[in-house]
C-alpha cells in the first residue's frame, strides 16, 4: 500500500511497489491528462509535479511518491488558469496536444528556477519533452509570456475564475 | 482526370457527387433525438458532445442549429493537431453568417452516411471546401426565408448576420426561426450545385484568426485521445510481435514465467482471417503495467516470414538493381518526348543517384485500439485517418458484417500518416472477440516502432541534358521504393502509361512544373521493400523524398551550367505548355512557384555576403499533387563545422501560395510544424532494418528535433483569393534540399543521402565535390 497526496487529495493504492506512477495516476486514479510516450523517460508526456518538482511518472515507481505530494496537469491550477496555460492557450501551442500536458508542467517548474528565463534557459530544460507536431517555436514564446505575466504580478493558483479561455 | 479514388469516391470537391453526398439529409428536422453517444467533441470535457436544446433545424448532413442557435458542425475527419475541424467550421459558418461563438463541432463515428472517411494527403481543406461552403449557403437562405415570414418581410429585403436575420432594423435570431418551427426548405442537388457562395471580398470569417476550437482542452488534461478510452470491464493487452511484419507462424507459446505476475491473466494466439497481424500473441492482463511485465516473460518460438534476415542495404541494392533495368516501372503521363535520344544527342548531360534512409512516424501517442461487442455490434474505439480502408479488413477479421461494426474516433496524438493504416484496430478486436470481454490493445514505444509501416528507404536517379547552348532538351527522374497504395489500396493506384497503376504517393514530386523538354518519370515498386515490411504513407509522402532528389539535382545542374541556381530555376518554370496550369487549383501554374521562388530568395538576402562556412540554399516545390498544387520555396541558412562535420542551420525562410488561407494561425502553425518536420528528417532521424527489423525502436537512440535544435523561423504566405488547397504536408518537402543545397553553397560539398550526418559532411569534404 502506497499513500500520498495527488492535487491536493490523500490517496491510497494497493499495486506492486514498482508500478510506474504514471499508470496509477492514469488507470488507478483515473487522471488520464499524463500521458505514455515512451516509457523510459526520454519524452516528458508524462510529466508530473513531486514535491514542486517536475517528474518523469513513467520511470518513478509508485513506492517513491510514498507520502509526497503529486500534481498532475488536472490540478495545476484550480481553475485551469495558471499563466502557463493562459500563455498556451493565448498562442495556440497545442497542434495535437498529446505531448502538451507534459509540456506545461515542465514550463511551470522552469519558471520556479527562471523567472525570467533566456531563450538558453527554455532549450536547456524544455528540450527533454519532445514535441512530435514540433510546436517549439510556440513552447519558446509562451514560456516568455508566461514568465511575464508572473513578473507582472499573475500569482499561480490563486488566478481568476475559469471562462476567459482564449 | 487520373484522379486518385480517395477523391473521386463521392468527394471530388466540383463533382455533383459531393453535393449528393452532401445533401443526404437535407430535410428540416425537428425534435428527432439523434443519437449523440458515438460523436466526440474535442472542445467538450471527456469528449462528450452537449445534446441539442429544443427543435433542431438540419439543412444538410453536415451541420445542425439547435433553438439556442448553436451549429453544430459534423466532422468526418481527424483531429491529430492540424485543427482541422476548426476550418471546417469556419467554412460552413462562414455562409451560414453563424456567430462563431455559437459553433461547436463533433467527430462523428464511421455510420455509413458519411461516405469516405479519410483524412491525409493535406486534402481537408481543399475537399470539403466547395461542398460545406454550400452547405452553409443553402442553411443561410432556408433561415432568411423563415425569418423573413416572422419578420412580415419580404426575403429580399433582409439579410443574414452574426446568427440572426434582419430587415428594416428589426432582427430575429437563427435559435428563435428554429424554435418556432418555420422551417421546411429542402434542396436538391441541383439548387444546391447551383448555390452561389459569397465573393471573396465579403468574407468575415475565412481568412480571419479564430481560437481553434480543439486547443483549450488539450491545456488542461480533459482531452481525450484514444488511448484515454476506458470502459467497464476492461482487459489490457499487449502483443509479442513476431520476427517479420508478414507471414510468421506461431509454433509454441511458454507462458510460465508470466503466470507470477500478479493481474496476468493469459495469451491468446490470434487466428486472423484478414491476415493483418500474422503471428501475434497477445498478453492479456487486469492492468497495463502488468500486461508489459507479463509480455516481458512470455516465451514465444515462431516460423519467420520474408524478410527475416534482410538489411536496409538489402533493400537499397535491390532498387538499385530495379533502377538499372529499364523494362520494370510504371512511366507517368508527362507529355512524353523521347529522353534516351534527347540525352543521346544532348551537348552536356548530369547523372546523379540520391538515397533515403527508412524513417519512423514516432507519432507521440503509441498505437492503441480498444474493443468490445456490445449489443450486437463491434465497437472500436481508436484514433484512425481512414477508417474507410480498415473497415472492410475489420469485417473479414471478425466475420461479420460492416454493418455489424462501428469505429468510434478518439483525438489523435499524433497521426503523420501512422494511423491512416489502421491494422493496429485489428488485434484489438480479435483479442475481445476470442476473451468475450473488452480489449484495450495499447503498444509500447518500441512494439509501436517495431510495428510501424515506416517511410520506405528510396534509391532515385535523375538525369538532365543540355544543348550547347545550356537550354534543357531532356529530364529523366527514376525512383525505386515500397509501395504502401500498393500493399493496403491497391484499387487506388491511378494509371500510367499504358494503363499500367502505380503508387503516387512513391512518386509524387518527380512530375514537376518545371519546362525540361522531354521528360520522362518512372515509378518503380521495390517487391524487397514490400515484402519485408508493411511500407507507410508518412506526412509529405512521395514528395517528402523525391523532391529531396529534385531539388538536390536542379541545383546540381544549375552549378554543372555555372548558374546561379535561382535564375536556373526561374528560368525552367515559364509557365508554358502542360506547366501553364489550370482551374479549378492550380491556375497560374509554374508561374506562382517561380513568384514562391523569387520571394523567398529576396526574404532569406539570397545573394548577399555570409560568414565563412555560412551558406544559403534554395528549394522548392509544388506540395502534394499537380491538381492541388501548394506553392512553397525554402531558404535554409546554415553553418558547417567542417572539423567536425555538425551542420547547424540558423535560420529557414519558408513561402507558401496556398490560395485562399482560411485560418491564418492554423496555417502557420502547419507550416511551422511541417517545416521542422523536415528539418528533423534532413539531420535528426533515419533507422535502417537489421535482420527484418527497424534497429531503432525508442528515443534513447531515434532522436527527432528538440527545442533546443530549432533553428529561427520566417513563414509568410502570399495573399491570394485563389482556391484553398492543402497545407499539412507541403513545407515538409523542402527543407531536406534547401539543407543540403545550403550545405553546398556553405563548403562545397554535395551530400546526396538523408539523413546527413557529420560522418557524411567529413566525408564529402574529405572527397571534395564530385
Amino acid at each position: 500500500m502506497t499513500s500520498f497526496t495527488i492535487n491536493g487529495r490523500a490517496v491510497s493504492v494497493d499495486v506492486d511497489d514498482d508500478t510506474p506512477l504514471l499508470w496509477v495516476i492514469r488507470d488507478e486514479i483515473g487522471l488520464t491528462g499524463s500521458k505514455f510516450g515512451c516509457g523510459i523517460g526520454l519524452c516528458g508526456a508524462c510529466t508530473v509535479h513531486v514535491g514542486g518538482r517536475a517528474t518523469r511518472s513513467c520511470v518513478t515507481p509508485v513506492s517513491a511518491v510514498d507520502g509526497a505530494q503529486v500534481t498532475t496537469i488536472e490540478g495545476l491550477d484550480p481553475a485551469d488558469e495558471h499563466p502557463v496555460q493562459q500563455a498556451w492557450r493565448a498562442l495556440q501551442v497545442p497542434q495535437c496536444g498529446y505531448c502538451q500536458s507534459g509540456q506545461i508542467m515542465q514550463a511551470a517548474a522552469l519558471l520556479k528556477d527562471f523567472p525570467s528565463p533566456t531563450d538558453e534557459d527554455i532549450d536547456a530544460v524544455m528540450t527533454g519533452n519532445l514535441c512530435r507536431c514540433m510546436t517549439y517555436v510556440r513552447i519558446r514564446a509562451a514560456v516568455k509570456q508566461a514568465a511575464q505575466a508572473l513578473a507582472n504580478g499573475a500569482i499561480p493558483n490563486l488566478t481568476a475564475a475559469k471562462g476567459a479561455k482564449a | 482526370m487520373t484522379r486518385l479514388a480517395p477523391r473521386g469516391e463521392g468527394f471530388d470537391p466540383l463533382s455533383r457527387r459531393g453535393f449528393l453526398v452532401a445533401s443526404a439529409g437535407a430535410v428540416a428536422t425537428f425534435g428527432f433525438a439523434r443519437a449523440i453517444e458515438a460523436a466526440m467533441d474535442p472542445a467538450a470535457p471527456h469528449g462528450v458532445p452537449a445534446t441539442a436544446s429544443g427543435p433542431r433545424f438540419d439543412p444538410t448532413l453536415w451541420f445542425s442549429i439547435d433553438s439556442d442557435g448553436m451549429v453544430t458542425v459534423n466532422i468526418i475527419r481527424a483531429e491529430m493537431g492540424q485543427h482541422v475541424s476548426s476550418a471546417m467550421a469556419q467554412i460552413v459558418a462562414e455562409e451560414l453568417e453563424a456567430d462563431w461563438d455559437k459553433v461547436r463541432i463533433t467527430h462523428v463515428d464511421t455510420d455509413p452516411k458519411w461516405g469516405l472517411m479519410v483524412t491525409g494527403g493535406s486534402w481537408s481543406v481543399w475537399q470539403t471546401f466547395p461542398i460545406f461552403s454550400r452547405a452553409g449557403a443553402a442553411g443561410r437562405m432556408a433561415l432568411i426565408e423563415a425569418g423573413a415570414k416572422l419578420l412580415g418581410a419580404s426575403p429580399a429585403a433582409c439579410s443574414a448576420r452574426k446568427g440572426a436575420v434582419a430587415a428594416g432594423g428589426r432582427s430575429i435570431t437563427y435559435g428563435e426561426i428554429v424554435r418556432r418551427g418555420a422551417l421546411s426548405r429542402q434542396y436538391s442537388a441541383d439548387d444546391l450545385a447551383k448555390l452561389p457562395i459569397k465573393p471573396v471580398d465579403q468574407r468575415n470569417l475565412i481568412g480571419k484568426p479564430v481560437a481553434a476550437l480543439d486547443i483549450a482542452a488539450k491545456t488542461t488534461g480533459a482531452a481525450i485521445y484514444g488511448i484515454d478510452a476506458k470502459v467497464p470491464g476492461m482487459v489490457y493487452a499487449r502483443p509479442k510481435l513476431p520476427p517479420t511484419r508478414n507471414g510468421s507462424k506461431v509454433v509454441s507459446v511458454d507462458d510460465s514465467a508470466a503466470r507470477k505476475v500478479k493481474g496476468y491473466l493469459r495469451c491468446i494466439t490470434l487466428d486472423d482471417p484478414s491476415d493483418t497481424v500474422p503471428g501475434w500473441v497477445m498478453v492479456i492482463a487486469e492492468s497495463y503495467p502488468a500486461a508489459i511485465r507479463a509480455a516481458d516473460l512470455v516465451k514465444v518460438s515462431w516460423t519467420a516470414g520474408p524478410g527475416a534476415a534482410t538489411s536496409e542495404k538489402d533493400i537499397q541494392d535491390h532498387a538499385a538493381g530495379l533502377i538499372a533495368k529499364p523494362e520494370v516501372g510504371v512511366l507517368l503521363n508527362t507529355g512524353g518526348g523521347d529522353t534516351a535520344a534527347a540525352l543521346k544527342a544532348a551537348h552536356t548531360t548530369v547523372e546523379r543517384t540520391y538515397t533515403t534512409s527508412t524513417v519512423l512516424h514516432f507519432q507521440l501517442e503509441p498505437l492503441n485500439a480498444l474493443a468490445f461487442e456490445k449489443d450486437g455490434v463491434f465497437e472500436i474505439h481508436t484514433g484512425n485517418q481512414w477508417q474507410s480502408l480498415i473497415m472492410p479488413t475489420l469485417a473479414k477479421a471478425l466475420g461479420r458484417p460492416e454493418s455489424g461494426i462501428v469505429m468510434r474516433t478518439y483525438l489523435l496524438g499524433g497521426g503523420f500518416g501512422r494511423r491512416l493504416n489502421g491494422d493496429y484496430a485489428v488485434p484489438a478486436a480479435l483479442a475481445a472477440k476470442a476473451l468475450g470481454r473488452p480489449v484495450q490493445m495499447i503498444l509500447t514505444r518500441a512494439d509501436d516502432a517495431r510495428f510501424d509501416s515506416v517511410r520506405s528507404p528510396s534509391v532515385q536517379t535523375l538525369r538532365m541534358g543540355f544543348d550547347a547552348a545550356g537550354k534543357v532538351t531532356a529530364m529523366e527522374h527514376h525512383a525505386a521504393a515500397g509501395w504502401p497504395t500498393l500493399v493496403m489500396a491497391p484499387g487506388f493506384m491511378p494509371k500510367g502509361q499504358g494503363g499500367a497503376p502505380y503508387d503516387p504517393f512513391a512518386i509524387s514530386g518527380a512530375d514537376h512544373w518545371y519546362e525540361v523538354g522531354a521528360q520522362k518519370v518512372r515509378a518503380i515498386s521495390n517487391d524487397l521493400a514490400n515484402s519485408t515490411f508493411r511500407p507507410g504513407w508518412l506526412r509529405s509522402v512521395g514528395p517528402g523524398w523525391t523532391n529531396w532528389a529534385l531539388e538536390s539535382f536542379m541545383d546540381e545542374a544549375a552549378r554543372r551550367l555555372s548558374l546561379d541556381p535561382v535564375a536556373f530555376r526561374l528560368k525552367l518554370l515559364n509557365g508554358a505548355g502542360r506547366n501553364a496550369g489550370s482551374a479549378p487549383s492550380a491556375v497560374g501554374g509554374a508561374l506562382r512557384q517561380a513568384e514562391v521562388v523569387r520571394r523567398a530568395a529576396n526574404r532569406a538576402g539570397w545573394g548577399q555576403a555570409l560568414p565563412k562556412d555560412t551558406g544559403l540554399g534554395l528549394a522548392t516545390s509544388f506540395g502534394q499533387e499537380r491538381d492541388m498544387p501548394t506553392w512553397v520555396a525554402c531558404v535554409a541558412r546554415v553553418r558547417v563545422d567542417r572539423a567536425t562535420g555538425v551542420v547547424t542551420v540558423e535560420k529557414l525562410t519558408n513561402v507558401t501560395d496556398a490560395g485562399a488561407i482560411i485560418d491564418p494561425d492554423g496555417a502557420r502553425a502547419q507550416t511551422e510544424g511541417a517545416t521542422l518536420w523536415g528539418l528533423s528528417m534532413t539531420l535528426h532521424e533515419g533507422t535502417a532494418f537489421e535482420n527484418g527489423q527497424v534497429k531503432d525502436t525508442n528515443l534513447d537512440t531515434y532522436m527527432p528535433l528538440r527545442i533546443a535544435d530549432t533553428p529561427d523561423l520566417d513563414i509568410s504566405f502570399v495573399d491570394s483569393t485563389e482556391p484553398p488547397v492543402g497545407l499539412g504536408e507541403p513545407a515538409t518537402t523542402v527543407v531536406a534540399p534547401a539543407i543540403g543545397n545550403a550545405i553546398f553553397a556553405a563548403v562545397g560539398a554535395r551530400l546526396r543521402h538523408i539523413p546527413i550526418t557529420p560522418e557524411a559532411v567529413r566525408a564529402a569534404l574529405a572527397g571534395g565535390a564530385s
